[in-house]
């Protein structure tokens, strides 16, 4: 398998570094940043595969991100906003909503485990819910195992 | 190329004790751009920020990543420590390795390698941090208020108070709102004209409230600071410089009609002013009905006019004035409740509601403070409240509790008495809710001293019989089945939000919940703001309110809008869109999703081919930076600062593959 960190940080402990799957999070500032800060504050614990990007809304979040993100060899992508009816902006999670059912369906389309995409709403007040969701997202993304398509293309074509 | 300085703090151990910072501070110098890093245990302290600004001059660093706590809490220290550093403070981000790493993880490797993680994240992102300037915004130091209730009288008073001028847009011909239509008011059954009338001369009086009623808001463009709203003033065809109220004309106009301040109780001129108190005391002329409008027939009140105030010609005026704060109180109106068969409203006359017997108790209303059976104007003198019609019922009616209806009907039943001792008051309700200062000790009183009885149950049928009217119901306590033969039954309907609210929310760029009530920024911590900045919220329209709270939430509401009003210049965040009218093919698709309706068409000459073309422009001062544009705009037009594709894709890739490593 290939192995996606750096030397350096491979070098670091004992473990083989992609033991584990590794997961990108697009979280609005408001909610789900927020209540991932919460899950903090109260000491919840989740298992860390999950790194954050922070954006304004989710609907700042472009499917050409969830795209890139697999592409470049990302095991799995979370997007996650407030709940609907409550985003900050007031309707912008309605629209990222419709962008990613368009987009799940494009995966699917291509061929792309739906394991490795997942969409949640998450409030500023949901610490729990946070690490709930990250236990999930990641085990069904561990369920679909490292994500080798766009590498075995390459290699296919190459 | 950015030279970058990462500072990893250990938080006291709260991050040390999970995260080895000292590795982290290490493995962070191989990232690209990073030509100094260091740990320390308070970087928030103050020599932690001496040291960043040190390090800045003795590294000639460019950008700033602090790996500590969330950016909620100390993104704005950094960003001012950075700015003391002598660089744009944008050039700054932060990496939170405490609440979402530290503190969420046990195994130190792991929690380790997801800090490095981060901070690699977070110094991708800062290399092509672009330096943004905050802009200032002039202040135009006029407030607008909409609706002119108790809660907008309130508001504008305390805003003049403090010396600005503010304008009250009223959609009826008088000022007052619902308030004005009470007899007394609950807890302290002090009568509801002495309190409010005082107030709504004061604002007639006052140089610096300017009255527009019968006048409607048609549309509010700009932002805070320098809202353009459109008013419509309605032809009332009475020249209000000139009238002075005396009453010759209404007096006068043939024409009978009824009366919706009374609740269609009691009659109303053509030409009218809705209560004797109103303010302003002049009159309009209902078009509808009016005989010279409609037949050119009549003619007699401006015949009789001593001033040669009436004028037929008049027409509506749409005028435009600038705001730099807006505060929205339209308060409330009442449920339907002919939804429920059951209650029988429509079919028998003597079904009424809450707002009918405040009519009905007032001494200057419709039956001249009587109670009485509207279908033969005798006296009512057993008489049954029905509480909850509407609210807590999730399927037919709203969800939410309506929180005054068992104030005002122990009030009513109160009044009943006080009106006449020999009245009998039966209250059917489901639960008493009356949190209020001394509310309890009023409903005991309703209760113990006036002998109100109290029904703990649903009515499942009014009917009639021989003549009478029934209400069946049940008490719960008792687990009997009970028959009142009933004068009159008031229905204590839910408060719900005005049938225009979506209208104007759309209007405004503020949000509604599911029940139509506009939504405050915050529940509890920002409870009059809304997300619109310079848009605040009072009184019955963001929830049911009793008076004691609208006007809480009207002096809250101007004090926001006079804090605003106190600046010269407003900062704006420069974290907004932008578009590159280059790329920009004009298909306006970004205009569609901008929840603040910043993005406009302009036309352009394009540099090429010298044609004229449409592009999207942003108003700076509008965009909030949520990014839904950016995602919207296909050809890639739009970018946002602070969240730059650029920079996106760079924190992506950073996460991916470190090919140069590897190598
Ligand atoms: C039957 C009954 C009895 C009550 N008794 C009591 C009591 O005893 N004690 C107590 O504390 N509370 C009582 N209340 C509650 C009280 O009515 C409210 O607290 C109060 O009226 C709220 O004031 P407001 O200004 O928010 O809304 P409103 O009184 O509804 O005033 C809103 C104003 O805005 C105007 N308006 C609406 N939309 C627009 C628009 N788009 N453009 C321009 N103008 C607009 C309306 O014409 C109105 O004048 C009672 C309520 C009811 C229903
Ligand atoms: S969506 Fe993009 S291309 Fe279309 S008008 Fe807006 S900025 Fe221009
Ligand atoms: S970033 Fe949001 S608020 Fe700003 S122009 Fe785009 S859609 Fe409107
Ligand atoms: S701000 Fe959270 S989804 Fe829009």
């Amino acid at each position: 398998m290939k192995d996606n960190r750096s030397i350096k940080e491979r070098d670091l402990g004992s473990k083989p570094a992609r033991e584990k799957v590794k997961i990108a999070a697009f979280l609005c500032k408001w909610c789900s940043y927020a209540g991932a800060d919460l899950a903090g504050g109260s000491r919840k614990k989740y298992p860390p595969n999950v790194i954050v990007i922070r954006t304004p809304c989710s609907a700042r979040t472009n499917p050409l991100f969830v795209w890139k993100s697999l592409e470049k060899g990302l095991d799995g992508v979370l997007v996650s906003g407030c709940h609907p009816g409550e985003c900050h902006y007031s309707e912008g999670n309605y629209h990222t909503r419709r962008n990613f059912a368009v987009f799940r369906k494009l995966l699917e389309y291509i061929g792309i485990e739906p394991e490795r995409f997942h969409m949640s709403w998450v409030s500023a007040a949901e610490g729990d819910k946070w690490a709930e969701v990250v236990k999930d997202v990641v085990k069904v993304v561990e369920s679909a195992g490292p994500n080798t398509y766009f590498s075995k293309k390459k290699e296919d074509n190459g | 190329m950015a030279r970058i300085g990462v500072f990893v703090c250990h938080c006291g151990t709260n991050i040390s004790a999970t995260v080895d910072v000292k590795k982290v501070a290490e493995i962070a110098k191989g990232f690209p751009g990073v030509k100094f890093t260091t740990d320390y245990r308070y970087m928030c302290s103050e020599p932690g920020q001496d040291l960043i600004q040190k390090m800045v001059k003795e590294h000639n660093l460019t950008r700033i990543v602090v790996a500590a706590c969330s950016p909620s809490l100390h993104e704005k220290t950094f960003r001012t420590c950075t700015q003391n550093a002598g660089l744009n403070p944008y050039f700054f981000e932060m990496a939170n390795i405490r609440e979402q790493c530290s503190w969420v993880h046990d195994d130190r490797e792991e929690a380790t390698l997801k800090a490095i993680d981060i901070v690699k994240l977070a110094a991708a992102k800062v290399g092509k941090n672009n330096p943004l300037q905050t802009t200032f915004i002039p202040v135009e130091k006029r407030v607008l208020i909409i609706g002119g209730g108790i809660s907008g009288i309130q508001a504008a008073i305390d805003v003049a108070f403090n010396g600005f001028e503010t304008v009250i847009v009223e959609r009826e011909p008088s000022i007052g709102g619902r308030m004005a239509m009470f007899d007394k008011t609950f807890p302290t059954l002090d009568c509801a004209a002495c309190i409010l009338t005082p107030k709504m001369v004061e604002v007639n009086q006052s140089d610096l409230i300017k009255l527009y009623t019968y006048s409607e808001v048609e549309e509010v463009s700009g932002y805070v600071g320098n809202f353009k709203v459109k008013i419509r003033r309605k032809a009332r065809l009475v020249d209000e410089n000139k009238c002075n109220g005396c009453g010759t004309c209404w007096q006068r106009c043939p024409v009978r009609l009824p009366s919706e301040f009374d609740m269609n109780l009691g009659k109303r001129k053509a030409i009218y002013v809705p209560f004797p108190q109103a303010v302003p005391n002049v009159p309009v002329i209902d078009q509808e009905h009016c005989l010279y409008i409609n037949k050119k027939k009549c003619g007699i009140c401006k015949k009789v006019c001593p001033f040669e105030a009436i004028d037929y010609e008049q027409k509506d005026e749409v005028i435009e004035e600038k705001f730099g704060a807006i505060i929205v109180a339209t308060g409330f109106t009442m449920f339907d409740h002919s939804i429920y068969g059951e209650y029988g409203y429509g079919k028998y006359k003597n079904v009424t509601t809450g707002l009918h017997f405040e009519r009905m108790l007032n001494s200057s209303g419709p039956t001249g403070g009587k109670i009485v059976r509207p279908s033969d104007g005798k006296e009512a003198k057993k008489v049954v409240f029905i509480q909850c019609v509407g609210s807590r019922d999730e399927a037919r009616g709203m969800p939410y509790c309506s929180r005054l209806c068992c104030m005002y009907t122990a009030k009513q039943a109160l009044l009943l008495k006080e009106h006449n001792p020999e009245a009998e008051a039966y209250v059917f309700y489901i639960d008493i809710r009356a949190a209020g200062k001394n509310y309890e000790e009023f409903v005991e009183r309703v209760q113990d001293e006036y002998g109100a009885t109290y029904l703990r149950g649903r009515v499942s049928k009014i009917f009639q019989r021989n003549g009478r009217l029934m209400v069946r119901g049940c008490d719960t306590l008792s687990g009997t089945q009970i028959e009142i033969d009933a004068d009159l039954v008031v229905l204590a309907t839910a408060l719900i939000a005005r049938p225009d609210a979506i209208k104007l929310a759309q209007m405004l760029h503020i949000p509604y919940d599911q029940n139509r009530l506009f939504t405050e920024a915050h529940p509890k911590l920002a409870p009059v703001e809304t997300v619109t900045t310079g848009v605040f919220l009072t009184g019955a329209c963001q929830s049911p309110k009793d008076i004691p709270d609208t006007v809480a939430t009207a002096s809250a509401a101007s004090v926001k809008a006079c804090g605003l009003l106190s600046h010269e210049k407003l900062p704006i965040d420069p974290q907004i869109a932008r578009v590159d009218v280059e790329i920009c093919s004009g298909c306006l698709a970004c205009q569609e999703v901008c929840p603040f309706g910043a993005i406009e068409k302009e036309e352009i000459v394009d540099r090429v081919t010298q044609q004229k073309r449409w592009v999207a422009k942003i108003a700076p001062s509008l965009c909030n930076g949520c990014g839904a544009c950016n995602t919207a705009c296909r050809p890639g037009a739009i970018d946002l600062d602070g969240f730059t594709e650029e920079q996106i894709f760079g924190q992506i890739e950073s996460l991916t593959a470190d090919k140069g490593d590897e190598r």
